[in-house]
Order: structure tokens, then sequence, then C-alpha cells
């Protein structure tokens, strides 16, 4: 090893236009299908912008997660590989974007803003403190708000290093990270509570926001792994070696077996205590179909991964977690469409309204990763850490 | 006697200079050395070129025996030993399972790995080893870090490693020596004073712990399902008129299982109206027979002849093979037991309904035998 202050060379890359291009149209059909399903089967359209919604804030915000875990540990393994990182929190301005389309759908989604099921209902009626749509409003304005704020302030402290190599840059994402971490807390729990859990508003489970979030840094490991990944074979992150990908593996690994271990816990706690008032949510899922859904969610998002990524090796292997990269961030989506949708249809059923969402968000993020690779290094060439993370061994 | 070379050691100040005298330790074809830091180095198992431990496979292994054993002994118990009906679940709920054989799993495949790396590569019971108590290893177990190359390595030339060693800036190069006596004597774990100061030690612990906690402040380990919101017999409470805790049956009704015996006092007509209900099939008889067993046999023997086993402490009962008890109808031996008969008290407290009348068949059962007829020969 050598001293911190020696840096490596870097010169400056741009990706190939391609993904610019590929991104440009994969947005466009994305909006023509997500408009014509807005017109066809608005009902449905409405549930599945709650999905990508929640679906973008994971990877946004659990990309801000996992920026504040760097600085807040002290790691250096992931300093190398940050920029990807903080591209992907960069989609964070465009969560408000998502967010409109669910307020103007509020009154087709959630059941609750129907005043007179409200008057007729006195649990409703209790809980109209927190569920009324002005609280919603002020609570997804001030999220929204955090979020894009701790996003701008962490890029901007990191990418100006690039040019001022200034250590002090990296002290003050230290102790930015100390307070974003408990309103990261704060923020992904009431967003889970809001556009997830209130679909059912007679039905409550503590450990409801943990799940989301569980699922939230598995997919944003998954997503940083992915674009990683690509981007080092594409010559973009050269320095990178196994060590490094081992260690995302196995946070992916960890983030896996995480999120089993609270899904699990879930529906242990709430099949044992057998009350109606907790388990309709899961009959829901069990009935019409869901079984299929509810037991294809347990293999994609835990069996399969949990076997692929159980040995030391296959952490080292780009090609596997290239694939299970893409197969986590699928199982994600699964994930959160089993959250929502059986509340829209009680049969299990896929339609082509589902279709442009996605198509949207990949969009998305590939106009968002050529726009920000054009503005910034691709590598934290400022950063004092960064000769040790790339001399990490494990 | 000249003690024999372990090997020769070798300090230096920083990681990075250690894991360049790793690195041209391996390169110079060394195998038998190893490396020693205060804390754990990242990239030191590259560096000296050590291959994949298998510890992991026997952590694979230990794991899935737990599992298979956790899952299995909770199968066994709650299908097989003692089948409870929890919460109107099925028998075999596996979810309550999970729990249970995840920490089954996570406990064995830690702990036996633990163990096994003891056993395999420490070599247990021997612990002595001949660095122990240099004054290398007290240096390597605070701020340096060493280096040391065993003499049983092929390419072992005291000179030869001596020289590379200080050549990559090693410090303090020096040898060490097997200690005879360890070499003597070793497998130290099992010595005589070494095994009575531990059981000693736990000794006294336990007794002081014993004193100290239960009997001096008396302190309950637990106390949560002792100290529940709820009404116990006999308490009062504020919260019914008459102040008492504890509630009479609602008028008109009975509890389940508590029906009121009609022939109190009325031999005659229970012999006359009550009729067995059970079939006589194996299950009721070895029920009878258990429960006859238990609760009838202290007084009137294994096989009812009177021959009690009290020893005179109570009025010895007649042999229940009497001309007169084998014409009874079953209905006059039910009722002898529910009711009693003079000194015999009633068992109605002990013995449920059902399993009266399944004890009344068995009675049948030992009278037919003490009166086989030739009929039952063949
Ligand atoms: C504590 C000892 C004791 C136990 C236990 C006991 N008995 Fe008795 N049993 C007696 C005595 C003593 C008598 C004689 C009572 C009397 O003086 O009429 C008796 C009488 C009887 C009689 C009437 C016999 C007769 O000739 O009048 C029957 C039938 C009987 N017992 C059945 C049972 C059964 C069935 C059980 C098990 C549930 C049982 N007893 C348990 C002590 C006992």
């Amino acid at each position: 090893m050598s001293t911190d202050t020696q840096t490596p060379s870097y010169t400056s890359k741009t990706l190939s236009p391609q993904v610019d291009r590929i991104g440009l149209i994969l947005l466009g059909i994305g909006v023509v299908l997500v408009i014509a399903a807005f017109v066809f089967e608005p009902v449905r359209a409405a549930f599945d912008a709650s999905i990508l919604y929640l679906f973008m804030v994971s990877l946004a915000v659990g990309a801000i997660f996992l920026i504040a875990l760097e600085y807040i540990t002290g790691a250096v393994w992931s300093v190398p590989m940050r920029r990807v990182t903080e591209f992907l929190a960069g989609l964070s301005p465009f969560l408000i974007l998502l967010v409109i389309p669910l307020f103007l759908n509020l009154h087709d989604v959630f059941h609750w803003t129907h005043q007179e099921a409200v008057n007729a209902d006195p649990v409703l009626q209790a809980k109209t403190p927190y569920l009324n749509v002005s609280f919603l409003t002020v609570r997804t304005i001030v999220f929204l708000g955090i979020w894009v704020l701790f996003s701008m302030l962490f890029i901007r402290n990191s990418t100006s290093q690039d040019v001022t190599r200034e250590a002090s840059l990296t002290t003050k994402n230290v102790r930015l990270a100390a307070v974003f971490l408990p309103l990261f807390a704060i923020s992904i729990t009431f967003t889970a509570v809001d556009w997830g859990m209130s679909l059912d508003p007679h039905w409550f489970s503590t450990i409801y926001g943990v799940y989301y979030f569980s699922g939230t840094v598995l997919a944003a490991v998954s997503a940083v792994t992915l674009i990683v990944i690509l981007f080092h074979e594409g010559g973009y992150l050269p320095g990178l070696r196994r060590d490094h990908f081992y260690s995302l593996g196995a946070l992916m690994f960890a983030f896996v077996n995480f999120w089993a271990y609270i899904a699990f816990s879930q529906f242990m706690l709430i099949w044992y205590a057998n009350l109606p008032e907790e388990t309709f949510w899961f009959m829901a899922r069990w009935e019409n179909g869901w079984q299929f859904v509810s037991v294809l969610l347990i293999i994609a998002k835990f069996g399969v991964p949990y076997f692929a990524l159980l040995s030391q090796e296959s952490k080292m292997n780009t090609k596997r977690l290239k694939i299970m990269a893409v197969w986590l961030l699928v199982a994600h989506l699964l994930d959160l469409y089993w959250l929502v949708m059986p509340t829209h249809s009680t049969g299990a059923s896929l339609s082509w309204v589902e279709l442009g969402f996605p198509v949207v968000g990949v969009g998305m993020i590939l106009l968002l990763l050529s726009w920000k690779s054009k503005r910034y290094n691709l590598v934290p060439i400022g950063d004092p850490k960064l000769r040790r993370g790339l001399d990490f061994r494990l | 006697m000249k003690k024999p070379l372990y090997g020769l050691t070798a300090l230096f100040d920083t990681p990075d200079a250690l894991m360049h005298a790793v690195e041209e330790t391996a390169k110079a074809g060394y195998t038998r050395y190893d490396v020693h830091a205060p804390y754990p180095l990242h990239g030191m198992d590259r560096a000296m070129r050590l291959k994949p431990s298998p510890l992991g496979y026997f952590a694979l292994v230990f794991g899935l025996l737990g599992a298979v054993s956790a899952v299995g002994l909770m199968t066994w118990i709650t299908l097989v030993d003692y089948p409870l009906v929890i919460g109107g679940k099925p028998f075999w709920s596996w979810p309550a399972f999970v729990p249970v054989a995840f920490e089954i799993t996570v406990l064995l495949a830690s702990v036996l790995t633990v163990v096994s790396m003891i056993v395999i590569y420490f070599k247990f019971p021997n612990n002595s080893h001949p660095l122990h108590d240099t004054p290398f290893l007290k240096r390597v177990s605070s701020d340096g870090f060493g280096i040391s190359i065993e003499a049983v390595d092929p390419l072992f030339d005291e000179a030869r490693v001596r020289g590379m060693l200080e050549s990559v800036g090693g410090k303090d190069v020096g040898p060490v020596y097997f200690d005879v006596e360890d070499l003597n004597h070793g497998q130290k774990v099992f010595d005589l004073k070494f095994v009575g100061l531990l059981a000693g030690v736990g000794m006294v612990v336990s007794i002081i712990t014993y004193l100290g906690l239960n009997v001096m402040l008396y302190m309950e380990p637990f106390s949560w399902m002792m100290e529940q919101e709820k009404l116990k017999p006999q308490a009062a409470s504020a919260l019914f008129s008459d102040g008492i805790g504890m509630r009479p049956p609602v008028e008109g009704t009975v509890a389940r299982g508590f029906l009121p015996y009609p022939y109190k006092g009325r031999p005659e007509d229970a012999g006359k109206y009550l009729v067995n209900p059970l079939p006589v099939t194996k299950p009721v008889l070895d029920l009878g027979r258990e429960k006859y067993m238990t609760f009838c046999s202290p007084c009137h023997g294994n096989f009812g002849r009177g021959d009690s086993r009290l020893a005179g402490q109570f009025p010895n009962p007649p042999t229940l093979h009497s001309d007169k008890v084998r014409d009874w109808p079953d209905g006059s031996i039910y009722h002898v037991m529910t009711d009693g008969q003079n000194v015999m008290p009633s068992y109605a407290a002990q013995v449920s309904r059902d399993e009266r009348w399944a004890i009344v068949h068995y009675i049948r059962v030992l009278q037919r035998a003490h009166h086989a007829k030739e009929s039952d020969l063949q």
C-alpha cells in the first residue's frame, strides 16, 4: 500500500452515446404506454404508478443510504465505485415527477380518501388524524425535500472534492450522514406506510417499514452492483478487482437474508396470533391465484438468490453477480407488485397496463447515467480514501 | 541436552512491511511459516498464498445437521410424543419451527466449527506451542507485526532464513527453541491440577451464585409468566360488585366434563339404569388397564385380588372376583368408583367419566381371566 496522498491517474470518460439513445427510446416508449394505460385503465394504471414510485424511491433513496453508510462507517472498499451510487442517488429530484400522478389519482387508489367510507367506519375515523390528504401531502413534500436536499449535498461535496481535493469535504459528508441516517429511517418507514400499508387502511403491521427498507437496500445494492460491473466491463472503472465485487456480493447476500428474515417475521407473528383483523391481508395474498405469486416471491427473492450467492466464489463471479443483480431488481418489483396489487384486483393477473411503468424507470436511469457521466468523473478522484479503496484486499 | 530449534522469528513495525516480507517469503518458496499480528490484516491470505480454508464446509455440514435435527425433534414432539392442539393449528405447524430451526442451525454451525477448528488445527488437547511466553509473542499481540519460519520447512537453513528476513527489514531476528519440558509433558489441558482448578472455580462460582441469588436475596430468574394481568383463584377483585375474583358458573349451565351424577347415594338405581357406553375395543381396554393400574391397583392389587400394596395402612378391600361383584351390572361398579363405598372414597375427581367406564371393562377382563371357562381355552 502506498500513502494516501498519491492519487491514481485518471482520464475522464463519458458513456457511449448508445446509452443516451437507448434511454431516450425506452423513455419515449414507456411514456406512451403509460399515457395509454391512464387513458384506458386509469385505476389499474394508478396502482402501477404507485409501484413504480415505490421502486424508484428504493433505488434513489437506497443509494443515498449507501452513500451515508460509507461515510459514517469510514468504509474504504466502496470509495472507487461511489460515483455510481451518487449517480443513482441523483434520481431523487425526479421522484417529484413520479409522485405527481399518484396525487392526481389518490381517490382511485386509497379507500380512506372516500369521505362517505370514512363516515361509515369508526376505524377509519380513528385514523383520520394521520390518514388525511393534507397531512399526506405535507409528509410527502417533507420527505422528498429531505431526499433531494441530502442527495444534492452529498453529491456536491463529493464532486467538488474531485477539484479541490479537500479532506474536510469528507468530514462534512460524515456529518451529513449522521444527520441523514435517522431522517432516512423515518422517511422510508412512513413512505412505506403512506403508499403501501394504507392501501388497506384497516390493516397494520409494525414491521412494514422495515420490510420495505430491507427490499429498498437490496434493490439499491443490486442496482449499484449491476452498474458497477457493467462500467467495469466497459472499461470505465478499471481499478476494481474481485475483492470489491465480493464485497458487493456479500452485501447483496446479506440483504437477501435480511429481507427473508423480516418477511418471515411479519408472516409468522400474524399467522401465530391468528387475529382476523391482521390475517385478512395474508389471506388476500393466498387466494385467487395470488398464492402462486406469493410462492414465486419467496423463491425469487430468497430461494434462488440465497443458493446462487452462498459460496464465496459466486460472490466474486461478476457474471453471476450481474445476473443476480438483474434478478433481484425484478424480484423487488415483484415484491412491490405483491404488496400493492391485491388491493386493486382480488384475482392475480398481469395486464398490458403494467408494461410501460418499468420501461419508464429503466429509461430514466439510463438517461440519468449518461447525463451524469458527461458532467462528472466516474471515479471520485479527489477522495483521500481512494488509494486505499483501490488497494482494498479481503 | 541441546534444545531443538523451532524456527526463526522476525518483527516488523507496520502491516505493510510485514505484507512485503510475507510476499518475499512466499516467493522464496517457504511453506512452513506463519504470520502474527494484533488484528486481522486484509489481503494477508493471498500474500501467504493460502488455499481457501475448508472450514466453510464444516460450517455447512454442521448447519445442515442443526437444521435437520431441530426440525426432526419438533416433528417428533408434535406428531409422535406429545401432540397438542395449540391455537387450533395443525400439529405439524412448520412456521413455528422456523425460528427454532434457524437458531439451532446457527448455533451448531458456529460452535461446532470453532470446536473443530480447535481440535483439528490447534491439535487439541495439545495446548503448548514453542512461541508461547516468548517476547516475540508479547510484541505481536500488542503493537508488533511478526513472521515465524519453522525449522521443519524443507528449504530451512538458519543462516539463509536469517539473511532473507533481515534483507526485507525484519528486526529482532532470532531463534525460538522447543521447550524440552513441554515436549515431554504435552497435553497440559488434561493435567490433573488444571482440570481440578477448573472444576474448583466452577463449583465456587456456582455456590456463590446460588447463595447470593437464591438464599440471601431471593431473585426470580423470570417472572413474566407469573406476573400477568389476570385474576388468580381466591384473589379479590374490584371489578365485581361482590369483590370476589372467582365467578360462579352461569346459572343453569354445566361446565364441560362436569355433568352432575344423578345417582348419588342410590347404588341400586345406578346398577339398574346405567349402561356402559364404551365399546370393548383394544384401545378402550388399554385405557382401562392404564387407569386401573394407576388408581385402583394400590388397594385392589394388580389383578383385583384385594392384595393391597399398602401393607395394612388402609383396610384391605375385598376381592373383585367375588360372585357378588361378578354378578353386579356394570353400573354398580361404576357407581362405587363415582360415589365411593364405605371407606373407599370417590374417584370421580381424578378419573374422568369415560376412563371409569373403561376401567369397568377392564375389571370384567380380570374377572373373566380368573374364572376362565373351558371354551375360553380354545
Ligand atoms: C384407597 C384404597 C382403594 C383404592 C385406591 C380403590 N379402592 Fe375400591 N375399595 C377399597 C375398599 C377398602 C373397599 C371395601 C369398601 C367397603 O368396605 O365396602 C373397596 C371396594 C370396592 C368395590 C366393591 C367391592 C365389594 O365387594 O363391595 C369395588 C367394585 C371397587 N372397590 C372398585 C375400585 C376401583 C375400580 C378402583 C379404582 C378406581 C378402586 N376401587 C380404588 C379401597 C380402594
